[in-house]
C-alpha cells in the first residue's frame, strides 16, 4: 500500500507525506490526554479548535448575559460601570478570536483534506502548536479580569487614548495575548495555504475545488496581510503605555485617530475573515438540500476575491464622524458600497441554486436559508451605515450593534452551526437527533430577532452603545431585548445536548447521510477513519 | 506585514501633511512676508481652548473671537494659570478646523512650538501670533482654531515638536 500511496503522490511533498505515513499510519494514537497534547492528526485538531471555540461561546455568552442583565432595567443594577465595560470588550474580544475564528479554523482542519482528497494538513506538528497556544492565550485575557484594577475595558477595539492614557494596568497582558492569538491565526492560516496549493488529490483542478476550501484559502491570504497590523497595532499601544513612545499621544508628537486607521486597517478585513469560510458552507448546504448543482461556481469564486481585495479599501467607513476631508468620505461611502455588489452576486447565486430544487429542510438547511434572510438584513442595514451623511446619526448607537450581531450572529455563527449540523455525522459516525436540532433552530432563530431586531429602533432613537445606563424612553425595548437575549442564550444549551447525544450515540449514519450532497469527504465511511485519503483518490 | 504596520506610521504623517488634511498647523515659526492684506475679505478667527483631565491648569483665550482680514498679522494671547501647589510642564496643541483651512493658518510666534512650564500658583500670558494665507480658498470663512493642553510633567518628552521642525 505504502508504494501505491508513493506513486500517486508525485505531485505533493512526498517527503513529508512519506514522514507522516510512517509516524502514525501503523501505531494507535497514544491514549488519555497525551493523545490529544501530542496529536498531529487533522481530525483530532479539528475537534479541538471545535471544543475550543463552543466553550469561549459560552463564556462570551455568559458576559453577554451581564450585560443584557445589567440593562433590563434603566439605572446601575448589578454591576458597576467600569466592570460593564469590561464585560462588552471582554465578550467581543471572546467571541471574535475565541469563537468565531478558531471554529472555523476546526472546520478547515476536520474538511479541507477530506475535501480535497489530502491525507492531512501540510504541516501537522505546526498545526498542533497553532491549537495548543490558543488556550493560554484566552487564559491571560480572562485571568486579566481578576487581577487589581479589572481587565481591558476599553472596547474591542482599544481606541487610544482609552487603551494607553485611561487604561488599566492589566493592558499588557491583553496585548500579549492578542499576540498570541495572532501568531495561532497566521500558523492555522499557513497551513491551509500549503494544504490547498500543495494537497490537492490528483485530477482537482482550481475550478473543481469545493467552495469552502477555496474560500478559506482567500481567508487565510487575508489573515496573513492583516493579523501582523494588529499585531503593530497592540505593539505600539503597549509601548505608548509602558516605554514612553507616543504613536497616539498628541501631547508627545503622535496622533489618536492614526491608531483608528491602523486599527480598522486591520478590522475591516477582519470582519471578512469572519464571513468568507461561512460563503463556503453555504455553498456547500445549499445545494445539497436543493439537490441541484450549486448556481454560478465561477462566480462565487470571483465574488470571494474581489471581496476580499475590496476589503482593504473600505476601513474609514468606521471613521466617517472623525473629520476626514469630504473627498475621503465620498471615496470610502462609494468602495463600501461597491463591496455590497459581490456579496449581491452571492446572494443571488445561493437563491437561484434552490430556485426550482427539490428543497428539504433538514437542521442545516434551515439554519441556511435562515442566514440567507438574516444575513441580507445585516447587509442592508451595513448599507444604511455606509451612506456618510447617515452614518453621522447611527455612529455609535445601538444601530450600529444591530447591523455586527446580524452578519456576526445570524451570518457567521449560524452557518458554524449549520455546518456542525451537516458534517457530524462524518465526524461521529451518528445521525444527530433531527428533532431536537429543529427545536434548536426554531428556538434560536426565533430569539435572535427578539434579541437583535429591536436594537436598530433603539440606535435610530439614539440609544449610544457601551452604556451600563439608559434614559427611561428606552426601558421597554431593552427589557424585551433582554428577553431575547437570555432566550437565545439558554437555546444554545440545546445545542450542546445534541451534540453530546450524537457523539454518545444515534442511528448510524451511512458514507453519505444526505441524499444531494457531493464531494469527497462523503466517499468516506461514517465515521471517518482516523487515517483518510492514504491514497489520493482519482478525480474524473 | 509586521513592518508595514509600522511604516503606517509614517505614511500617514507624510499623507496629512502632504495633502493637509488633518487640521494640523506646521510645528515652527513661519515667516511673515509682507503680503498684500486683502481688506475686501473678513475671516472670523474662533479659539478653543481645553485642558486635559489630570491637568491642573486654567487656559482660557483672551478673546473668543476675531475679525481679521487675510495678510493682516495679528497678535492675542491665552491666559494660564496654575492652579496646583507644584510645578507643572504642559504642552499645548493645536488643531485647526475645517482641516483644509489647516495649511492657510500661519504663526510667526506661537506657545505651542515649545514646552510651558509654570511655577506653583503662577499664571502667564502666552502668546500667539498669526496671520491668515490670502490664498484661503473663498469657501472658508471661518477658521476654529483649537488648543488641547495636555499635562506633561512626568512624561519626559524633548520637545518633539521643535525637533521635528530642526529636522
Ligand atoms: C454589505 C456589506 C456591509 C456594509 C456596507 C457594512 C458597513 C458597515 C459600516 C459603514 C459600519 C460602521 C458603522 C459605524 O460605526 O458607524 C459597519 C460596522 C461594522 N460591521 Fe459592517 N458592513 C457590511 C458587512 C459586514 C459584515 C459581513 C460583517 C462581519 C461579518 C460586518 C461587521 C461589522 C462590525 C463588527 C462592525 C462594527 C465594528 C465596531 O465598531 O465595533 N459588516 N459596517
Ligand atoms: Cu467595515
Amino acid at each position: 500500500m505504502n508504494t501505491l500511496t508513493q506513486e500517486n503522490q508525485v505531485s505533493m511533498d512526498g517527503s513529508l507525506q512519506d514522514d507522516h505515513n510512517h509516524d502514525d499510519g501503523h501505531h494507535a494514537p497514544p491514549s488519555g490526554i497525551m493523545r490529544w497534547l501530542l496529536t498531529t492528526n487533522h481530525k483530532d485538531i479539528g475537534t479541538l479548535y471545535l471544543w475550543f471555540s463552543f466553550i469561549m461561546f459560552l463564556t462570551g455568552g455568559l458576559m453577554a448575559m451581564v450585560i443584557r442583565a445589567e440593562l433590563f432595567q434603566p439605572g446601575l443594577q448589578l454591576v458597576d460601570p467600569n466592570f460593564f465595560n469590561q464585560m462588552t470588550t471582554v465578550h467581543g474580544l471572546v467571541m471574535v478570536f475565541g469563537a468565531v475564528m478558531p471554529a472555523f479554523t476546526g472546520l478547515a482542519n476536520w474538511m479541507i483534506p477530506m475535501m480535497i482528497g489530502a491525507p492531512d494538513m501540510a504541516l501537522p506538528r505546526m498545526n498542533n502548536w497553532s491549537f495548543w497556544i490558543l488556550p493560554f492565550a484566552f487564559i491571560i485575557l480572562l485571568s486579566s479580569l481578576f487581577m487589581e484594577g479589572g481587565g481591558p475595558n476599553f472596547g474591542w477595539t482599544f481606541y487610544a487614548p482609552l487603551s494607553t492614557e485611561y487604561s488599566p494596568d492589566s493592558t499588557a497582558l491583553f496585548v500579549f495575548s492578542i499576540h498570541i492569538m495572532g501568531i495561532s491565526s497566521i500558523m492555522g492560516a499557513i497551513n491551509v495555504i500549503v494544504t490547498v496549493i500543495n494537497m490537492r488529490a490528483p485530477g482537482m483542478t482550481w475550478m473543481k475545488l469545493p467552495l469552502f476550501a477555496w474560500t478559506w484559502l482567500i481567508t487565510a491570504f487575508l489573515l496573513i496581510a492583516v493579523m501582523p497590523v494588529l499585531a503593530g497595532a497592540v505593539t505600539m499601544v503597549l509601548t505608548d503605555k509602558y516605554f514612553g513612545t507616543s504613536f497616539f499621544e498628541a501631547a508627545g508628537g503622535g496622533d489618536p485617530v492614526m491608531f483608528q486607521h491602523i486599527f480598522w486597517f486591520f478590522g475591516h478585513p477582519e470582519v471578512y475573515i469572519m464571513i468568507l469560510p461561512s460563503f463556503g458552507i453555504m455553498s456547500a448546504i445549499i445545494p445539497t438540500f436543493s439537490r441541484k448543482k450549486l448556481f454560478g461556481y465561477s462566480s462565487m469564486v470571483y465574488a470571494t476575491a474581489s471581496i476580499a481585495i475590496l476589503s482593504f479599501l473600505v476601513w474609514a467607513h468606521h471613521m466617517f464622524t472623525t473629520g476626514m476631508p469630504v473627498f475621503a468620505e465620498l471615496f470610502f461611502m462609494y468602495c463600501t458600497m461597491l463591496i455590497s455588489v459581490p456579496t449581491g452576486v452571492k446572494i443571488f447565486n445561493w437563491v437561484a441554486t434552490m430556485w426550482k430544487g427539490s428543497l428539504t429542510f433538514e437542521t442545516p438547511m434551515l439554519f441556511a436559508i435562515s442566514f440567507l434572510v438574516l444575513f441580507t438584513i445585516g447587509g442592508f442595514s451595513g448599507l444604511m451605515l455606509a451612506i456618510t451623511p447617515a452614518d453621522f446619526q447611527y455612529h455609535d448607537t445601538y444601530f450600529v450593534v444591530a447591523h455586527f450581531h446580524y452578519v456576526l450572529v445570524t451570518g457567521a455563527i449560524f452557518t458554524i452551526m449549520a455546518a456542525v449540523y451537516y458534517w457530524i455525522p462524518k465526524w461521529t459516525g451518528h445521525m444527530y437527533n433531527e428533532r431536537l436540532g429543529k427545536l434548536h433552530f426554531w428556538c434560536s432563530v426565533i430569539s435572535v430577532n427578539i434579541l437583535f431586531f429591536p436594537m436598530h429602533f433603539l440606535g435610530l432613537a439614539g440609544m449610544p452603545r457601551r452604556i451600563p445606563d439608559y434614559a427611561i424612553q428606552f426601558a421597554d425595548v431593552n427589557q424585551i431585548v433582554s428577553i431575547g437575549g437570555f432566550a437565545f442564550g439558554l437555546s444554545q444549551l440545546i445545542f450542546l445536548v445534541v451534540v453530546i447525544k450524537c457523539i454518545r450515540g444515534g442511528e448510524k449514519a451511512p458514507a453519505k447521510p444526505w441524499e444531494g450532497a457531493e464531494g469527497l469527504e462523503w466517499e468516506i465511511p461514517s465515521p471517518a477513519p482516523y487515517h483518510s485519503f492514504t491514497t489520493p483518490p482519482v478525480i474524473k | 506585514m509586521f513592518g508595514f504596520g509600522f511604516a503606517l506610521v509614517p505614511l500617514y504623517d507624510v499623507l496629512c501633511d502632504q495633502l493637509g488634511i488633518n487640521g494640523k498647523t506646521q510645528n515652527s515659526a513661519s515667516q511673515y512676508i509682507d503680503n498684500e492684506i486683502d481688506k475686501s475679505r473678513l475671516i472670523t478667527v474662533e479659539f478653543i481652548s481645553q485642558v486635559q483631565n489630570n491637568m491642573p491648569w486654567e487656559f482660557i483665550p483672551q478673546v473668543n473671537r476675531l475679525q481679521v482680514h487675510p495678510g493682516e498679522l495679528v497678535r492675542t494671547h491665552f491666559k494660564a494659570k496654575n492652579l496646583s501647589n507644584l510645578n507643572i510642564v504642559g504642552q499645548a496643541i493645536p488643531s485647526v478646523s475645517p482641516g483644509r483651512g489647516a495649511a492657510y493658518f500661519n504663526k510667526t510666534e506661537c506657545f505651542c512650538f515649545n514646552q510651558q512650564t509654570l511655577a506653583a500658583k503662577s499664571s502667564a500670558d502666552l502668546p500667539l501670533i498669526f496671520y491668515v494665507d490670502p490664498a484661503l480658498p473663498d469657501n472658508i470663512s471661518t477658521l476654529t482654531l483649537s488648543y488641547t493642553l495636555y499635562n506633561i510633567t512626568d512624561k519626559g518628552y524633548v520637545d518633539v515638536l521643535e525637533q521635528g521642525a530642526a529636522k
